[in-house]
């Protein structure tokens, strides 16, 4: 293909001037027998009726031509044989298909443009997509730029770059273009207002900063719209901005030192050149004459110094004063006297101040409470930066101590809040979570807004909330996502659970913000009672059973419920899905029993002894086994009992006899003493009696 | 001096070295195996979790209770041979004779009349039965632990090797197996540390413990009083004397009464642990 297209290129170089020649000649000799050209009317002839047709890579091409369009093109007083160089002198019904129409046979300059252009180049690439003369200008069709019909007409400009460079096209989804929204964006701006609304033909238009056939990247030097050739750009038309921007800039730098300077769209965006929302002609120089003095206070004794460090580190180091303190009137002796009370951060912000507003800390501050945190409390002033800075408030692993300011047990929003959340910080700081931000110091890690959102905090009762039961498998989905997927098939999730009983979202498992690794041994314990808070019975008869009885003792080395019914994707035990179902239950029992069998699996994980109905020979066996206990113990108990007072009299009697023996022994050694030695002869036992 | 030469006295030998050096080992693995067992069927007390901690876990506590099972299984087929060595050396290898002898282990018509006997005694209608060398509930001791091994050692097989029965029996004769494992272990060990306790060791003249199953021999006096029917035979056939032996030293009684005491607290306490968890802690 390239190679194909390289041949071309070099031979169309070469061909060019012979065609020149030819038209030249075309133009100057009517004559044209000489050379045998065709009449239009000979291509007409074939090419003007309106089934002509031919048929290309399997598709059917209509070839028609209208004599109407063709007549009414800038081309009209051309001959076909002008454009379609290839075929003057050929034999008709010529040979099909043709070459493509090289339009830089005549528009020499504009074609050298485009091929060293954006578009060019892309085409040159063999981009599909790339658009060549007749992408913009048409065919048989072309018409000159002041005519209003023609596609490249100032009102029809945006439109036929908007073919592409609108959202939904393939140029946008495939290629890198690094703005968006641009023909909607170029429409709402004061260029698109003034040629759209107002009909201004002059108001700037795509190639008025584009140029037509020049169209470059603005990362290369050449470009209309490359950093230092913006100013010239827009001064085609904005004549004297060193006149209009003399308070920011001085004059004679818009020029000569273009590259230092800001340029145009660092103010004004491009695409979305709108009404500026600061007053023209407000610089910060005339603010920090004043405001730069340290002792600046204000009547009610407020500090009005300014410190420029703080704004020069800030995310706001290129924003003028007055774009935030607006209302300024320059007309002024003092400019600012006239400045709202309040910065508006919607002004910009608009998105985030409108999810703000909607909040609960919004709305508090809609209520006039005084402990509703406003933009600033969490963002700051002058030194604002943005949440990837790890020096602000906002960035990750400093979020919740942000939110601990007004959360923490005794703060202000603690002590309004009468849910069922205690010691929020401190649980947080010692949940996985908090560990992973804080300890593992991961910023990827769930913080506080991760799950509350930033800006549209609101209560879980609330259906909008990030929180609230319908929401929350998405929020942790964020994150969680394999997880989510896995929920949502499973009977806990609404799409399948039939029940009027509620059913669990993830926090009634994991808990909110004392959430834990799922595979400490805590959790692992704890999952069984939270199963059992609505399975209470099924849980009961699970602790009669030995994996239950070793789970109360505190070890996690056996079945525990999600061993055998799964955790996320839990199924009823009916569902062929189901960990438990006929196909897959002796596959569960065998990661911890590998020999077990079909048989095997017939053990009962719920057996309880008191259901004669559904376990009749476990009751029996039971009931056999305590009678015989019962009776043993009684009958045991009864001789026992009966015994007693018995052995308490023998007892009795024994020690009776005890003592007369040892007064007999003793009376008998005194006198034994006297004669002899100590008479030890026969067991003593045996005369006992 | 004179208690020494008091103690000194000859004493009757009523148990083999082998049956008393059975009965110590059976008293290790039966406490042994009460004791991590009842873990298990008692989890739901905090008692429960604490001793399974203190056994290093319930994996440790298995294979304490599995070891204990294999040696008592092994001191029961000792008692087998000890029985059939019996047989053929005593009663010229009739098992006949060894069965149906007076000092059988088998019920017969004599335990009846003692036990009716018992009774009236009991309640002050007659005198004291003349016992012989194995009184009645000696005996139902003695097959307590016959039925007890059989029981509950085939359930506990069971309930070690599931996969392995399960090949032919249902599943479901798991549960079956460790309602009667747990069921008949609470019997025995309430029975052993409750009434075995007190008709041989608590009861008051025997009080606080009776060391002839330690030592083998009790004074002459006292197998007089306590079997006066063997003591009569063997009298009347002449055979006492040759039944006397030395007592042993003191030190060796100290070191018996030691053991002893240790086995009766650690059953009592187990006594009163079931009690606890059965009367107060049960859900």
């Amino acid at each position: 293909m390239a190679i194909d297209r390289a041949v071309r290129h070099c031979s169309r170089v070469a061909a060019r001037r012979l065609a020149r020649l030819a038209l030249l000649l075309g133009l100057l000799v009517p004559a044209a027998a000489l050379l045998h050209a065709q009449e239009n009317a000979d291509c007409l002839g074939c090419h003007g009726e309106r089934g002509f047709s031919a048929e290309r890579k399997g598709h059917p091409v209509s070839l028609y031509v209208s004599e109407k369009t063709l007549a009414g093109s800038i081309h009209g007083g051309l001959q076909c044989v002008n454009c379609h160089a290839e075929l003057q002198g050929k034999e008709l019904p010529h040979d099909a298909p043709l070459k493509k129409v090289s339009c830089g046979d005549c528009h020499d300059a504009e074609a050298k443009q485009h091929a060293a252009s954006l578009h060019g180049k892309a085409l040159k690439r063999g981009d599909t997509l790339a658009p060549g003369c007749t992408s913009c200008h048409g065919t048989h069709d072309i018409r000159p730029a002041r005519d209003p019909l023609s596609p490249v007409s100032p009102l029809k400009v945006p439109f036929t770059c908007g073919k592409c460079h609108q959202e939904g096209t393939k140029v946008m989804a495939q290629r890198k273009i690094h703005q968006d929204h641009i023909l909607e964006n170029y429409s709402e701006s004061i260029h698109g207002e003034a040629l759209f609304k107002k009909g201004l033909v002059v108001a700037a238009n795509c190639a008025s900063c584009h140029t037509a056939h020049n169209i470059l990247p603005h990362t290369d030097p050449a470009s209309s719209i490359a950093r230092g050739n913006i100013a010239k750009t827009c001064t085609h038309c904005h004549a004297q901005i060193e006149q209009v921007h003399r308070k920011i800039i001085r004059g004679e730098l818009w020029e000569k030192e273009a590259h230092v300077l800001p340029a145009c769209v660092d103010c004004h965006q491009p695409h979305k050149v709108r009404k500026v929302f600061y007053t023209q002609g407000m610089a910060d120089g005339d603010c920090l004459k004043c405001h730069q003095q340290k002792a600046l206070a204000s009547r009610d004794g407020r500090a009005m110094f300014v410190d420029l460090r703080d704004v020069q580190h800030s995310r706001h180091a290129k924003v003028a004063c007055s774009q935030c303190h607006s209302g300024v009137n320059v007309s002024r002796q003092r400019p600012c006297e006239t400045v709202a009370p309040k910065v508006d951060c919607g002004a910009c912000h608009t998105e985030v101040a409108q999810q703000y507003v909607r909040s609960r800390h919004g709305r508090l501050m809609l209520d006039g409470d005084k402990n509703a945190p406003s933009c600033t409390e969490c963002h700051g002033t002058h030194g604002i930066e943005g949440r990837l800075s790890a020096s602000s408030a906002t960035f990750s692993t400093n979020v919740p101590k942000l939110c601990a300011r007004c959360h923490r047990e005794g703060q202000r929003a603690a002590v309004r809040y009468s849910g069922p959340q205690h010691q929020i910080i401190e649980s947080y700081t010692e949940s996985i979570h908090g560990k992973g931000l804080l300890k593992s110091g991961l910023t990827v890690t769930a913080t506080c807004t991760s799950c509350h959102t930033a800006h549209g905090v609101l209560p879980r009762t609330d259906p909008l909330s990030s929180v609230n039961r319908a929401n929350v498998p998405a929020t942790c989905g964020q994150c969680h996502h394999g997880i989510q997927e896995q929920f949502e098939q499973s009977i806990h999730h609404t799409l399948l659970g039939k029940t009027d009983k509620q059913l669990p979202v993830c926090n009634d498992c994991h808990s909110a913000h004392t959430i834990r690794r799922a595979d400490a041994e805590g959790f692992k314990l704890d999952i069984m009672q939270k199963c059992g808070r609505c399975h209470g019975e099924i849980a009961k008869t699970y602790f009669d059973t030995y994996h239950g009885k070793v789970s109360q003792l505190g070890y996690t080395k056996t079945a525990k419920c999600y061993d055998c019914h799964g955790a996320h994707d839990i199924q009823r035990v009916s569902d062929p899905r189901s960990h438990l179902s006929r196909q897959n239950v002796v596959r569960t029992c065998q990661q911890c029993h590998p020999g077990a069998t079909r048989r095997f699996a017939g053990y009962l994980s719920h057996a309880t002894h008191h259901d004669p109905k559904k376990y009749p020979f476990l009751f029996w066996t039971f009931w056999g086994m305590t009678s015989l206990l019962v009776g043993t113990f009684v009958v045991g108990g009864v001789h026992t009992l009966l015994w007693l007072p018995r052995a308490v009299q023998m007892r009795r009697e024994l020690k009776a006899a005890e003592a007369a023996e040892e007064r007999e022994w003793a009376e008998q050694q005194r006198s034994a003493q006297e004669p002899a030695g100590p008479g030890n002869d026969g067991p003593p036992g045996a005369d006992r009696s | 001096m004179e208690g020494s030469v008091r103690q000194r006295a000859l004493q009757f030998q009523r148990f083999t070295r082998l049956n008393r050096g059975l009965h110590a080992v059976m008293i290790v693995s039966f406490i042994s195996l009460a004791l991590t067992g009842m873990t298990l069927k008692f989890s739901y007390t905090s008692w429960a979790a604490f001793l399974s901690r203190r056994l290093g876990g319930f994996e440790s506590a298995g294979f304490i209770h599995r070891f204990a099972a294999v040696t008592m299984f092994c001191l029961f087929a000792t008692h087998l041979w000890d029985l059939n060595r019996k047989r053929r050396l005593e009663h010229g290898g009739s098992l006949w004779k060894l069965l149906m002898g007076p000092d059988t282990m088998l019920f017969n018509r004599k335990d009846l009349d003692d036990l009716v006997g018992s009774l009236k005694w009991f309640l002050g209608q007659g005198p004291r039965p003349q016992y012989g060398r194995w009184t009645y509930w000696e005996k139902f001791d003695y097959f307590a632990v016959f039925w007890g091994i059989f029981v509950i050692g085939s359930t506990g097989l069971m309930l070690w090797f599931p996969e392995l029965f399960t090949l032919v029996l249902p599943g479901s004769l798991i549960n079956v197996a460790t309602i009667i494992h747990s069921d008949e272990a609470l019997l025995a060990t309430g029975f052993i540390f409750t009434v075995h306790f007190f008709n041989t060791h608590l009861r008051p003249e025997k009080f606080p413990m009776d060391t002839v199953v330690f030592t083998g021999r009790m004074p002459v006096a006292e197998f007089k009083r306590d079997k006066p029917a063997e003591y009569q035979a063997l009298v009347a056939a002449g055979k006492l004397e040759e039944n006397l032996v030395e007592p042993y030293q003191p030190v060796v009684i100290r070191a018996i009464r030691a053991f002893a005491w240790t086995a009766l607290t650690l059953g009592t306490f187990l006594v009163l642990l079931i009690v606890y968890a059965m009367i107060f802690a049960y859900r």
